[in-house]
């Protein structure tokens, strides 16, 4: 019998993988073990609760885990932080910092990660720094040429959150609406409320849109958490099994 | 892509490039001195000196944290940084401003680093081009004659070690400027250098410079507003006065 069937342990079926540009000089995706599962959906939309879930399961599943997320990088973070806080960077400017703090995290943590076949799980990925770059009307040829060092994740979902339950689930956490998620900077409204529905709207009306474009799936939201958690959880097992 | 005439700014831009040790730097600077002598509007920016990104930059240099990409990736958000706050307003504003490095120090660095000629013009592609680029064309033995005195400690990714050409750091930073030298000649009629013999003496190549700058810029149009002194608006005021008189 085969140890892997005696201890229910699943060992990862290999993938083909591509970039969705030009890649990363020095960087071959096939000798990448593990598997990367992407988490997106707007502030409020359950992401940090999912993961958790997941990498209970997955751990205790025997599968080593390693997170990921925006503004997270070694070499940017800090500056990138400061720089928001004063809102002075310029739009190029601002995506381009972005793009540095992914390719970051891409080359120093997602892929040595990979190589050593660890699940990593990613809060986000390269369509939460896209989507908020086209509601703020960048160039998409621009972003995709830039996004093209992005290689393709194994699953990626989008919570799906409509704004008026964002608000309601914002409000019973903070009471306060951060300035960047209510889209202040784009000038929609000077009522706070009003420009945080305007913007997420547009957030998701641009998702759904990605969506056809990269083919993620999208997860409804607003069910509980342990329900959606299953059906992350039986998407996963298939991609594990390389289904 | 267009440049800042053709794109109808009343501004425009020279850049300098060339290798490390060709002299750009030193040429750019007495042009800026001429042009501030006249009284014109002029704004000089260098290549990696934006305030807010430098620290990033400097961390990931100094702890060699920087791979191709996140390298190119800095220095580009560096460059839009300026390129948003300040080379654009000035240039709407009327200046000359004059770059030292512009795009095309990423276009022949980031490619010897391997990074995909397409995506780095991408990348770069919100920029409009320089009215004037000079090309400071030196003998890559001068350059690193000039590098190699001056500063016998050279740096780690200013030598290129990141590529692994030689584990010896002068070796290396030859190896290294010998191929972003091939990278500049490739580009040198792409996007119409014009090109400097840097082998000569500073003053015979700053003869050059202001020679073409005058041919090719309207300078008259860049001067600074005088701000009305107090004595002359008296007098036309007496003039105006006499003129009244007259009538």
């Amino acid at each position: 019998m085969k140890s892997a069937a005696k201890n229910q342990i699943v060992v990862p079926h290999p993938t083909k993988r591509r970039f969705y540009g030009h890649g990363i000089p020095g960087v071959d995706l096939d000798r990448l073990a593990g598997k990367l599962i992407v988490v997106e959906g707007a502030d409020g939309s359950g992401r940090s609760t999912q993961i958790e879930a997941l990498v209970e399961w997955l751990e205790g599943t025997g599968h080593a885990t390693v997170q990921v997320g925006l503004k997270r990088s070694t070499l940017v973070s800090e500056e990138l932080e400061r720089a928001q806080e004063g809102n002075i960077l310029s739009r190029t400017t601002l995506s381009l910092f972005y793009a540095t703090d992914f390719a970051d995290q891409v080359e120093n943590i997602i892929l040595p990660a990979l190589k050593a076949g660890f699940i990593v799980l990613a809060d986000r990925y390269i369509y939460t720094l896209m989507a908020r770059d086209i509601v703020r009307g960048m160039d998409e040829a621009w972003l995709k040429n830039l996004y093209g060092i992005a290689f393709e994740p194994d699953a990626v979902f989008y919570l799906n959150v409509p704004p008026e339950e964002l608000v309601q689930r914002t409000f019973a956490k903070n009471a306060t609406l951060d300035y960047w998620e209510s889209g202040m900077d784009l000038g929609l409204s000077r009522d706070m409320f009003d420009s945080f529905m305007k913007y997420q709207t547009a957030m998701e009306k641009t998702f759904r849109r990605m969506q056809t474009t990269y083919g993620f799936t999208i997860v409804d939201g607003l069910r509980s958490a342990e329900a959606i958690n299953a059906e992350l959880q039986k998407k996963i097992s298939a991609v594990l099994a390389g289904k | 892509m267009k440049t800042f005439a053709e794109l109808n700014f009343p501004g425009r831009l020279v850049a300098v490039e060339g290798l490390d040790g060709s002299g750009k730097s030193t040429q750019i600077y007495l042009l800026k001195r001429w042009l501030e002598q006249q009284r014109l509007k002029v704004y000089f920016s260098e290549w990696n000196s934006s305030e807010l990104v430098k620290a990033a930059t400097s961390k990931g240099k100094k702890r060699e944290l920087l791979t191709p990409t996140t390298f190119s990736l800095i220095h580009a958000t560096d460059f839009a940084d300026r390129y948003e706050r300040h080379l654009v307003p000035l240039l709407r504003a009327g200046y000359i401003v004059l770059c030292d490095r512009y795009i095309f120090t990423a276009f022949a660095r980031d490619v010897v680093r391997g990074c995909p000629p397409e995506w780095v013009r991408g990348v770069y592609d919100f920029a409009a081009l320089p009215d004037l680029t000079f090309f400071f064309k030196s003998d890559l033995e001068v350059s690193l004659k000039r590098i190699l005195d001056g500063r016998p400690q050279l740096k780690y990714f200013e030598a290129g070690m990141d590529l692994r050409l030689s584990t010896d750091p002068y070796e290396s930073f030859r190896i290294f400027q010998g191929r972003i030298l091939e990278q500049y000649l490739a580009m040198s009629t792409e996007f119409n250098f014009l090109v400097i013999d840097a082998n000569q003496l500073v003053e015979k190549q700053q003869a050059v410079v202001r020679e073409l700058v005058t041919q090719k810029l309207r300078l008259a149009d860049f001067h600074r507003a005088e701000r009305a002194p107090s004595k002359p608006p008296a007098d036309a005021h007496k003039k105006s006065k006499e003129e009244v008189a007259a009538s």
